[in-house]
């Protein structure tokens, strides 16, 4: 008698209409999209403040140095003493004053530059303006030495170096950006999927027994189907809520941008505005180019078919030890002893994969994580957009499944035991003996 | 094949804790059969592997002569002790559910729990959660999934707790007419009145090991003492309690009766017929009480845990 599907049915359908359930599904994104839109909000009227500063430049060579931005706004004060300025600079309740104090030479100049402000002043603007006068002197100084600025301009190289592999296919550093960010992703999504729906296994095992409903449904179907109606049951919603979570984040992120005028994807920092400067440098036409062409360079299909199997293995291998610790205990509080275990391979999987695979993705650390089968889904997860030899992954994943069955046919025992011992909280000793009923 | 379940010599050791030690027993078709022990005995131990739910080490156990199979699952319903319902899930759901684990289709389920429903007069509790319900009717509809599937074997451990007498009856009674339809009955209880009241059989299992079986009144007679409840009057109480005391080996006595005059319990010896102690009185004395003393299941019960 199969009863696995009735059993899936009926896990699904509870978790789904529990009312705790829906409102987590529908209330989440709300709450993640209101939070982005109060931080981008709060940012934008801090990026809107206007700054002015004044700037008291004894020695004339900083003339054309500084241009007025959006936010930022220079005054020059001429002919003025450094302490009337000061007084003026406090009265006017200025950003701050850049001091230029007279100098005989270039090269005690560096020493003569202060800047006054009330509050200590923020460390972006500091450093935009010492990248301006540095720019400024560096000029300065070869001008002296003969050279024109014409022939300074001419001398400007960027480089950009292009990589290509053994097999001729082109790449450029972005492209690195990218494999992390896909395996990141990845990794990460495996990584909260086990942790939240593997609890939520856990609960609804532990809901049986403390309903002392076991009994009556074990006298009608063998534990292990039980067990993996619930593992599946649960997944199927958990599905549904991400997918719901993706939809739903989607939609209100438009509808909030557009109602809010809020420009979402770009939740301003003081320093983005550097780094605008710098993509225009560069040119953000260039990287838009790469960045697709470093998309297209992703082993997509291999990705994907590598994502399916090893999210799933994973997730299957970790939620049906959450499903045995369930058995073994009567209520959540007792669970924490058995919950170490557990997670510790799950977060060192996450170190790895956020340390050694960036620095190295095919290092002996990497290669060996993404081998043992407790921490394989997520490093490899990580590891595979930076391609990994198919057989390397095919071993990976058969130690994955070897494992998962024997995890399986150890939580099955735990399960059959555990379900019903009551009023007592288990050791690690008697889990064993369990092992041998 | 007059047996529908029979265990031979079942033994189950959990660890170095034996719960089960040859244990055997027969549950004849259509009876109601007591299991009996003390708490921890091992008669969970033995229903959880009539259900399948555990393996037996040693022994086998046959149900309508053939051994335990998944299938058999179909067969029996089991209502135990530790019993509990999906607390958020409705009432309808729910039984819908379990009884489509039990085998049944969907709407041969609908169909029988109308009339349970009906039956017991609980039909608007439908579409409530079982946490709305009592402690009282969480256990109706724990019976109802139990007996929904028409089982040929029924096993109730403890059905009456939870229950006021009114609704205890009420089960008493669905338990006797299952009966009477062919469903035969194991009992698990240690409410000896109960025993009293249904059990054709019954099996004793102490310390993991059966130290008693078979038909109640069989028990009954091999246990009773050949002792008679005599209550009598005479105008010279002296002179006959003498005279009895003389003949018979007498114990003191306390059932109820409307004279007080001479209440004795006698226990004969095996010379003596129950005819030749009632004539002795009747030449002496007026006899308005004479009954044989037959031990309860209760006595019994202690009796052979004692001498165990």
């Amino acid at each position: 008698m199969n009863h696995l599907p009735l059993i899936i049915k009926r896990e699904y359908f509870t978790k789904v209409k529990n009312k705790s359930f829906v409102i987590m599904t529908f209330l989440s994104p709300l709450i993640m999209i209101a939070l982005i839109a109060v931080v981008a909000y709060l940012s934008q009227l801090n990026n809107d403040k206007q700054r002015t500063i004044s700037i008291l430049d004894e020695t004339g060579y900083l003339k054309d140095v500084f241009q007025n931005t959006d936010n930022t706004t220079y005054t020059k004060l001429n002919g003025l003493e450094l302490e009337d300025a000061l007084i003026l600079v406090k009265e006017k309740e200025d950003y701050g004053l850049l001091h230029i104090a007279k100098v005989d030479s270039l090269s005690v100049f560096a020493d003569n530059v202060k800047f006054y402000s009330e509050d200590s002043p923020s460390l972006s603007i500091m450093s935009g303006l010492e990248q301006k006068i540095e720019k400024r002197l560096r000029e300065m100084k070869l001008q002296k030495d003969g050279v024109s600025i014409a022939q300074i301009e001419a001398s400007k190289t960027n480089i950009e170096i292009q990589q290509e592999s053994f097999e001729g296919e082109k790449s450029s550093k972005i492209d690195n950006v990218v494999k992390l960010a896909f395996g990141g992703a990845a990794g990460y999504l495996l990584f909260m999927f086990i942790i939240i729906y593997g609890n939520m296994i856990m609960r609804s095992v532990i809901e049986e027994k403390t309903s002392r409903i076991i009994e009556v449904i074990i006298s009608s179907v063998k534990p292990i189907q039980l067990m993996m109606g619930k593992i599946i049951g649960t997944s199927l919603a958990g599905v549904t809520q991400f997918v719901i979570w993706v939809i739903l984040g989607g939609v209100l992120m438009v509808v909030v941008s557009t109602i809010f005028g809020i420009d979402l994807t770009q939740v301003q920092t003081p320093q983005q505005e550097m780094m605008n400067q710098a993509i225009q440098a560069e040119g953000a036409q260039a990287m838009a180019e790469n960045l697709i062409v470093a998309i297209g360079n992703l082993p997509m299909t291999n990705l994907i078919i590598a994502f399916m199997f090893f999210f799933i293995g994973g997730y299957l291998l970790y939620s049906s030890l959450y499903a045995a610790i369930g058995a073994a205990v009567d209520n959540e509080t007792d669970t924490q002893q058995f919950m170490l275990p557990i997670l510790m391979p799950l977060i060192l999987a996450v170190y790895v994969g956020v340390f050694t695979v960036i620095e190295d993705p095919h290092g002996t650390v990497s290669t060996v994580f993404s081998f043992i089968p407790l921490t394989s889904p997520v490093v490899m997860l990580m590891r595979i957009p930076f391609g990994v030899p198919l057989w390397q992954q095919g071993l990976s994943l058969l130690l994955l499944i070897g494992t998962f069955i024997l995890a399986v046919w150890f939580a099955a025992k735990i399960y059959r035991v555990g379900i019903l011992m009551y009023g007592k909280k288990p050791t690690y000793k008697e889990l064993f003996k369990w092992l041998k009923y | 094949m007059n047996d529908l379940l029979v265990a031979n010599s079942v033994s189950k050791n959990f660890g170095k804790f034996k719960a089960l030690n040859e244990v055997s027993i027969a549950v004849p078709k259509g009876s109601i059969f007591g299991l009996l022990g003390p708490n921890g005995a091992g008669k969970t131990t033995l229903i959880r592997i009539i259900n399948q739910i555990t393996m037996p080490d040693q022994g086998t156990v046959l149900l309508d002569g053939q051994p335990l199979k998944p299938e058999h699952i179909r067969d029996i319903g089991y209502l135990p002790e530790e019993r509990g319902l999906y607390k958020s899930m409705k009432v309808g759901e729910q039984c819908l559910y379990l009884a489509q684990l039990k085998g049944l289709s969907k709407t041969e389920a609908k169909k029988r729990l109308k009339y349970w429903f009906e039956k017991l007069e609980i039909g608007d509790w439908w579409n409530k959660k079982i946490q709305e319900l009592s402690k009282g009717q969480a256990q109706k509809i724990q019976f109802v999934v139990t007996v929904l599937h028409q089982p040929k074997l029924l096993i109730f451990d403890e059905p009456f707790s939870g229950f006021d007498p009114i609704n205890a009856n009420l089960i008493k009674d669905e338990i006797l007419q299952l009966r009477e339809e062919g469903a035969t009955v194991i009992f698990s209880t240690h409410r000896m009145e109960s025993v009293e009241e249904l059990c054709d059989h019954i099996a004793l299992i102490h310390k993991s090991n059966k130290i008693l079986d078979g038909k109640l009144n069989d028990i009954k007679r091999q246990n009773k003492t050949n002792t008679f409840e005599v209550g009598l009057e005479s105008l010279d109480k002296d002179r006959v309690f003498a005279e009895i005391q003389d003949k018979f080996e007498v114990l003191p006595a306390t059932f109820r009766n409307l004279n007080d005059d001479i209440k004795l319990n006698i226990k004969l010896g095996e010379h003596n017929s129950p005819n030749d102690l009632l004539s002795f009185l009747t030449s002496r004395a007026q006899v308005h009480h004479f009954v044989e003393v037959i031990p309860s299941a209760s006595d019994i019960f202690i009796q052979t845990i004692k001498n165990n």
